[in-house]
């Protein structure tokens, strides 16, 4: 038992003294230096299920923790190559094939009087795709997560910062893991229950 | 460890009731602070040295506490002039576009002038928030969030107008190609269709990108009102409900927060999913007052047949757009407690800048018409532009009975933005407030001049009808600006007015690398992993 309480590993995960799972360990840090230069130090100890929670994208953050570039670019391309293709079939086969009228005696698909419609509906499925796209990579919506019970942790839409190791995480080592946020500079440790 | 309720002295210096103790003062000569002439001094974008507690503070408190007792008393007299225009629509539908002043000649008048009015007006809102964000202008965190509020309340009224105006309101639906009993489907190689398209595009988008933006800043007000909550289980109910203010608040911005989390892992998917959006709009936005020329442009009639009007129309709205953002925020700055430290006279000279630049836009493109339509040697088009725009009817007996609305138009949009060349003047708010309002009734009357004088003489003298508005002519455009008014308090009233999180991203402290080396250094060493070995 150390500074938490949290004991060592059992066949269900860690494990707080009442019993309850643990979700985690959550370090506070004060200014987005610290927590950048931290977060540094937490990629290279191999962690994988951590993350950094703070008020506002830190620049650069995305490296200091070792992520990869996201997809979202390929979801929106995938939209846009919908939303094209829909309304060229759309407006050919309207007024191409199913109901051809005769306007000013100009072909009936002739493509140039198609471009603003697919333009915009490019536009509309790309814009769709991706605000979607970025909510279902985050996994949101999610109305509840165990970090929300915590009052500390809801400072960090304020202004403050946190690095979050989760128990689940195979690096992680309960008191070790403690004492290394503690020596990254942490202002304050906390265990998350799940 | 509850912070919230903050303490009392702290809410008082935020509030402004008490004189603010931060010992910070304007460098002598600049202003607020922000107007330093020296270019290699970057102005601050947050004055008085605020934390990122306060800007958190300030903006929250916006829809937190009461506005003051100027809020109601605005609010209900534009609830009560929105009112009187949805009873002027009711008043259309049930009887006829005949209540309006239309003729054979004359059938777009009000209306049309009314819908290109607003949309120009709302493509502030998307080039603030996607142009300049492209162009890495860190200066629009300042307006963006209301600017693009103003843009969809914009669209909504807008949106009003070529609904109502096709008589039958009951058809409108023909106008989607959805399948009807007729077998027929609309026709594609219709600009107005194209129209339908471009706005209803735009309205989604702009709508998308703005709650993006929100999702951040509405978990921010949730965190609050719950801290709140835990930390005062016991806080009165609102009258005549069930619900306690804060447990409210938890639950609709909670909800609409999505569940956000401020994780760094959907911050960067975040980050990028806006910039897309940003580079989407940008085209976008460009293409739909481009369209909405096209309704004008593709038609024969001599002042609306221009292939100048695409880009002529895209300047004008930008300058429409920027005119009614200061028209709104200037009040609101003076009103709102604080506001001067987030929107500077700094942000306020810049958009007095764009307001010069594209006012000249605009006047280069009234001038080109005019020469084109000299120099093409069309009769037709030239009498358009003389005789029934700009040559006064007491000057010549063919002269325009309109020259007075083609003049206010030109003093408007094109000589009231000359006083921003003087340097005191685009840095004075009460200065620049009455250029926007000015630009702004010049804004209408270039879509009126444009739609009712091309239209008021056609080719056959015997067609030739003045346009006169009715009372609900100019009640429903009264109204659609209560509409609009509407619209806007209740969102100062309860969103938050500045971009909480990206203002915060601005702040001299975000920056993990100017902290704790010396001067500059981490901006020199960008961001590799050269740091590290600087210890801390």
């Amino acid at each position: 038992m150390g500074i938490l309480g949290i004991p060592s590993k059992t066949d269900f995960g860690f494990r707080t003294k009442d019993g309850a799972v643990v979700h985690g360990v959550m370090a506070q840090f004060h200014t987005a230096a610290n927590v950048y230069h931290a977060a540094e130090k937490v990629r290279d100890a191999g962690f994988a299920k951590w993350d950094v929670f703070s008020p506002f994208p830190i620049h650069g953050i995305d490296e200091a923790m070792g992520m990869k570039r996201t997809i979202l670019p390929w979801i929106v391309a995938g939209g846009a190559a919908t939303g094209v293709t829909i309304a060229v079939l759309m407006q050919w086969w309207m007024s191409g094939v199913d109901y051809p009228l005769v306007v000013q005696g100009k072909p009936y698909a002739a493509w140039e009087p198609f471009v603003p419609i697919t333009f915009e509906l490019g536009v509309l499925l790309s814009a769709f795709s991706a605000l979607i796209g970025m909510l279902a990579l985050n996994g949101l919506p999610r109305w509840h997560h165990p970090l929300m019970k915590n009052e500390r942790f809801l400072r960090t839409s304020d202004d403050t910062f946190m690095i979050v190791i989760e128990a689940g995480d195979p690096k992680f080592q309960g008191e070790e893991t403690v004492a290394m946020l503690q020596s990254l500079g942490a202002t304050h440790v906390e265990l998350v229950e799940e | 460890m509850s912070h919230i309720p903050p303490d009392q002295l702290s809410a008082d210096r935020l509030t402004g009731r008490v004189p603010d103790a931060s010992g910070w003062l304007p460098e002598p000569g600049t202003g607020d602070g922000s107007l330093s002439d020296d270019p290699a001094v970057r102005a601050p974008l947050v004055l008085n040295n605020r934390s990122v507690h306060e800007i958190t503070e300030i903006v929250c408190g916006y829809c937190e506490k009461s506005p003051g007792r100027w809020w109601l008393p605005l609010f209900g007299l534009s609830a009560t002039i929105a009112g009187v225009g949805q009873l002027m629509i009711l008043y259309l539908i049930i009887t006829g576009v005949g209540v309006w002043g239309l003729t054979n000649q004359v059938d777009w008048a009000w209306d049309i002038t009314n819908f290109v009015f607003w949309i120009g007006i709302g493509h502030a809102g998307t080039l603030i928030s996607a142009i300049l964000c492209l162009f890495k202008q860190k200066w629009r965190t300042a307006v963006n969030r209301s600017a693009e509020a103003m843009t969809i309340f914009a669209v909504i009224c807008a949106g009003i107008f070529p609904g109502i105006h096709v008589g039958r309101v009951w058809m409108a639906w023909f106008l989607a190609p959805v399948p009807n009993s007729n077998v027929i489907w609309p026709n594609f190689r219709s600009p107005l269709l194209w129209d339908v398209f471009a706005v209803s595009t735009y309205a989604t988008v702009s709508l998308l990108f703005w709650f993006m933006g929100l999702i951040p800043d509405l978990a921010t007000l949730r965190d609050r009102a719950d801290l709140r909550l835990r930390a005062n289980p016991h806080q009165a109910r609102l009258p005549f409900t069930p619900f306690k203010p804060d447990q409210l608040r938890v639950y609709i911005y909670g909800l609409l927060a999505l569940g956000w989390r401020n994780s760094s892992r959907h911050w960067m998917r975040y980050e990028k999913a806006y910039i897309l959006l940003a580079g989407l709009s940008t085209p976008l936005v460009l293409s739909v007052h481009s369209i909405v020329s096209f309704d004008f442009a593709t038609s024969i009639l001599p002042g609306w047949h221009t292939t100048i009007f695409p880009p002529y129309f895209v300047a004008g709205a930008v300058f429409g757009g920027f005119a009614m953002v200061l028209f709104l925020l200037i009040p609101a700055r003076e009103l709102f407690p604080n506001m001067k430290d987030l929107l500077t006279l700094r942000h306020l000279e810049n958009m007095s800048k764009i307001l010069l630049l594209t006012g000249m836009l605009v006047g280069f493109a009234y001038a080109m018409e005019f020469f084109i339509a000299w120099y093409g040697g069309n009769d037709f088009e030239y009498s358009v532009f003389a005789f029934n725009r700009a040559l006064p009817i007491w000057l010549h007996e063919d002269g325009a009975p309109y020259w007075w609305a083609y003049w206010t138009m030109i003093s408007c949009n094109v000589l009231s933005p000359q006083v921003f060349w003087v340097k005191a003047l685009r840095r004075n708010p009460l200065v620049i407030w009455i250029v926007a309002l000015l630009v702004t009734i010049g804004m209408w009357f270039e879509r009126f001049v444009i739609i009712v004088t091309s239209l008021h003489r056609a080719f056959l003298p015997s067609e030739w009808h003045m346009f006169y508005p009715t009372w609900v002519d100019i009640l429903t455009f009264v109204g659609s600006c209560g509409i609009f008014l509407t619209l806007f308090l209740l969102f100062m009233r309860f969103l938050p007015m500045f971009p909480i999180a990206e203002i915060k991203a601005i702040l001299p402290e975000a920056d993990p690398h100017g902290h704790g080396h010396g001067h500059g250094n981490g901006h020199d060493n960008g961001h590799g992993n050269g740091h590290e070995s600087e210890g801390h």
